[in-house]
């Protein structure tokens, strides 16, 4: 066992140069690709539905390729892959709530979102009540969304670079260091996410998504080919040589060394520890639905029809990507093994491309081959990353326009061109804040911040959405109320929660305020969501039947549709 | 249409409220409904069920039932089978019991408008927008 880690790091070193090398050039090619067709996208964007909404062009197929390539974010791919290559069956269950929450969007929301609104989640929301208070809230909701999951993005992009380029501490790249070299990363990630959300728009940002997403599915799926391929196809050998590997046995096929573990002897922590494995399964199954930068999605496509077929092909493009995942996860942790894992990142995200460099090595002959393999694996991460901030960026984009600007603001007075104009800005202005905020927090553990994004999206977003489509008598203060108490609700539970302060593993693990005693705030903070929403529709006398009758027609049917 | 209401629409409201009204239109959202609210419950439960398993009952998910694949394995991919199965009841349901009906509705409330899209199916962007400046009629 040792000899074969030691087999795969010496590797890595004696490869890491040709690795080092290719990465840079597929990167680039990447880079190159995108920013030609964001040119291109460019030259297509002339109206306000073009820069917001792509045109309404896409087919269902394409932006079901696109939601994908929106929704995969490095923390799926290499998150994912590196929760299961280092605690086994529990990376299984981020999977299987990331994917099932799917069938609320497409059940309950897509399609009657599509019919109803235009650009934003808060032209469904607001359709039927005062502009400027809800949209208001819908603003602040979808950017702190964003700007949380871009700093997790972003900050997970700096720590990557260094460890997919080779570079530790002690060595130097192009004359950076380590550390310089994470800012460096930072800066280029958002300059690019910021070109190509003001350049392409919505439609630049989708073809970089939709290339983004053929490229992760192709990765995986050569990659799971050679894990399978490797244990001659046979599943159960595969999990046992990951179980004997990980050292613990067949517990590390089975739920508990991550989520809900047992602590022995601790009665209260293990009943937390239990708690907040189901808050987690519940924000993930629910917040999807709620996130802006997929909501907007929809309004990519011509018809409510399109909407849902975007939908099933997402489905199935995330679906079969997270059963690649299963294989990467547990191919790593029985190729490559834990100790070569925690060596290189100790919260395993790095765990595919060290799989990849072990079956290049493996299959195509040798060092050359692992380093190939690498390079490629290491370019596609690189690209998942850009795709997902860019959807990101553009959705903050569009709300602080479309939302606050053109309707807060200019009550509704500003022309199309004001309205793109100050899109543009704000793209700019979003991405120049998620860069600093990027490198203030860059060694600060934000990995929480994925799963805050999803707890905020489920507790305020989607109470307001559902609401709104489906009770007759939701009101302007109810849609306010449910924003506010579950943003506010999900925000301040997780500040005063263990992720924050208070243990090794916070985000300031030398300070101690928490006092809640959950790590995911949803279990709490989506029933408040929920009740803020039913509570404040019920103190305001506020209702439009009239107005609910053209939203609940027009979302049923499509009449009016933009 | 020609009006300048800031929301656009094809109809005006009280047509809206009409329609809302209708046989026909009770009967979609009734369907609709119908399939929605249930499949979201049975969904939202069995995975529940799976979390919650997760949690309190190791054992029984550790029990192996195939060499080294137990039953937590198959009951996660389980979960990929019932969604996957889901999102196909549900396109093959909207497509026969919701689309049509809703093709229907939307055909007679744009025609009552005087829309100028005779096909009934494809409403281009422009139209209906509040900074149109013409619309036929």
């Amino acid at each position: 066992m040792s000899e074969a880690i030691n087999g795969v790091v010496l590797a890595a070193e004696a490869g890491s140069s040709t690795a080092r090398t290719l990465t840079i050039t597929l990167f680039l090619v990447f880079v190159a690709v995108t920013l030609g067709i964001t040119v291109w996208a460019s030259r297509q964007t002339k109206t306000a539905t073009d820069f917001y909404a792509g045109g309404r062009s896409f087919s269902g197929f394409q932006n079901g390729m696109a939601i994908g390539g929106d929704y995969m974010s490095a923390a799926s791919f290499l998150g994912i892959a590196g929760i299961i290559a280092l605690y086994g069956y529990d990376g299984f269950l981020y999977s299987i709530g990331f994917l099932v929450a799917w069938l609320v969007a497409l059940l309950l929301v897509a399609e009657l979102l599509r019919n109803s609104g235009r650009y934003t989640m808060a032209d469904v929301l607001a359709f039927r009540m005062r502009q400027r208070p809800v949209r208001t809230a819908a603003a602040v909701s979808t950017i702190t969304v964003s700007i949380f999951y871009l700093l997790a993005q972003m900050v997970g992009a700096g720590a990557l670079v260094a460890l997919l380029l080779g570079i530790r501490p002690g060595t130097t790249f192009l004359g950076m260091d380590a550390d310089a070299a994470k800012i460096a990363t930072i800066i280029m990630v958002g300059a690019l996410m910021i070109i190509y959300v003001t350049v392409g728009g919505m439609k630049g940002t989708t073809y970089v998504q939709i290339v983004k997403a053929f490229l992760l599915m192709a990765g995986a799926l050569v990659m799971t080919i050679l894990v399978l391929a490797h244990y001659k196809f046979n599943l159960s050998t595969l999990l046992g040589d990951a179980a004997n590997a990980s050292g613990k046995g067949s517990a590390f096929l089975e739920p508990g060394l991550r989520y809900g573990v047992e602590v022995a002897g601790d009665a209260t922590q293990t009943f937390y520890n239990k708690v907040d494995l189901l808050s987690l399964g519940i924000a993930l199954v629910l917040g999807t639905a709620g996130l802006p930068h997929i909501l907007i999605r929809f309004y990519t496509v011509p018809t409510a029809r399109a909407a849902r077929k975007s939908v099933l092909w997402a489905i199935g493009i995330i679906g079969t990507f997270y059963l690649f995942t299963l294989a990467l996860g547990f191919g790593a942790a029985a190729l490559v093994g834990r100790e070569a894992i925690v060596a290189q990142d100790k919260a395993g995200n790095t765990a595919a491309p060290q799989l990849a460099e072990a079956l290049g090595i493996d299959f195509f002959g040798g060092d050359v081959g692992g380093a190939a393999l690498l390079a490629i694996i290491a370019a596609v991460a690189f690209a998942t990353i850009l795709a997902v901030v860019a959807g990101l960026t553009l959705a903050s984009s569009s709300s602080l326009a479309h939302d606050f600007y053109a309707n807060v603001v200019k009550g509704g007075q500003a022309s199309e061109r004001q309205e793109v104009n100050v899109a543009r800005i704000s793209a700019l202005v979003i991405g120049a804040i998620s860069i600093v905020l990027s490198i203030f927090a860059q060694n600060l553990n934000v990995a929480f911040l994925v799963a805050l994004a999803f707890a905020v999206a489920a507790s305020g977003n989607l109470p307001a959405i559902l609401y709104s489509l489906f009770w007759k008598r939701f009101n302007t203060s109810g849609a306010v109320w449910a924003i506010y108490g579950g943003l506010i609700s999900a925000v301040g539970l997780v500040f005063f929660s263990p992720v924050v302060s208070g243990s090794a593993t916070a985000m300031f693990p030398d300070h101690d305020w928490h006092w809640f005693p959950l790590s995911n705030p949803g279990i709490i903070s989506i029933p408040v969501g929920f009740l803020c929403g039913w509570i404040g529709t019920l103190v305001s006398k506020e209702t439009d039947a009239d107005k609910y009758a053209e939203l609940e027609v027009r979302a049923l049917t499509g009449a009016g549709a933009h | 249409m020609s009006t300048d209401t800031p929301a656009p629409a094809s109809a005006p409201p009280d047509r809206y409220v009409a329609v809302q009204q209708s046989d026909e239109f009770v009967g979609l959202r009734k369907a609709l409904r119908g399939f929605v609210f249930p499949m979201t419950a049975a969904f939202f439960l069995w995975y529940a069920l799976y979390v919650i398993l997760s949690a309190y009952a190791r054992d029984f998910m550790g029990t192996k039932l195939v060499g080294n694949i137990n039953v937590a394995l198959v009951f996660g991919l389980l979960q990929f089978v019932s969604t996957f199965l889901i999102a196909w009841l549900y396109s093959r349901f909207a497509a026969s019991k919701l689309d049509p009906t809703a093709d229907r509705i939307r055909a007679e409330l744009e025609g009552a408008a005087g829309s100028h899209d005779p096909a009934g199916t494809v409403t281009p962007d422009d139209e209906a927008q509040p900074k149109d400046k013409e619309v036929t009629s």
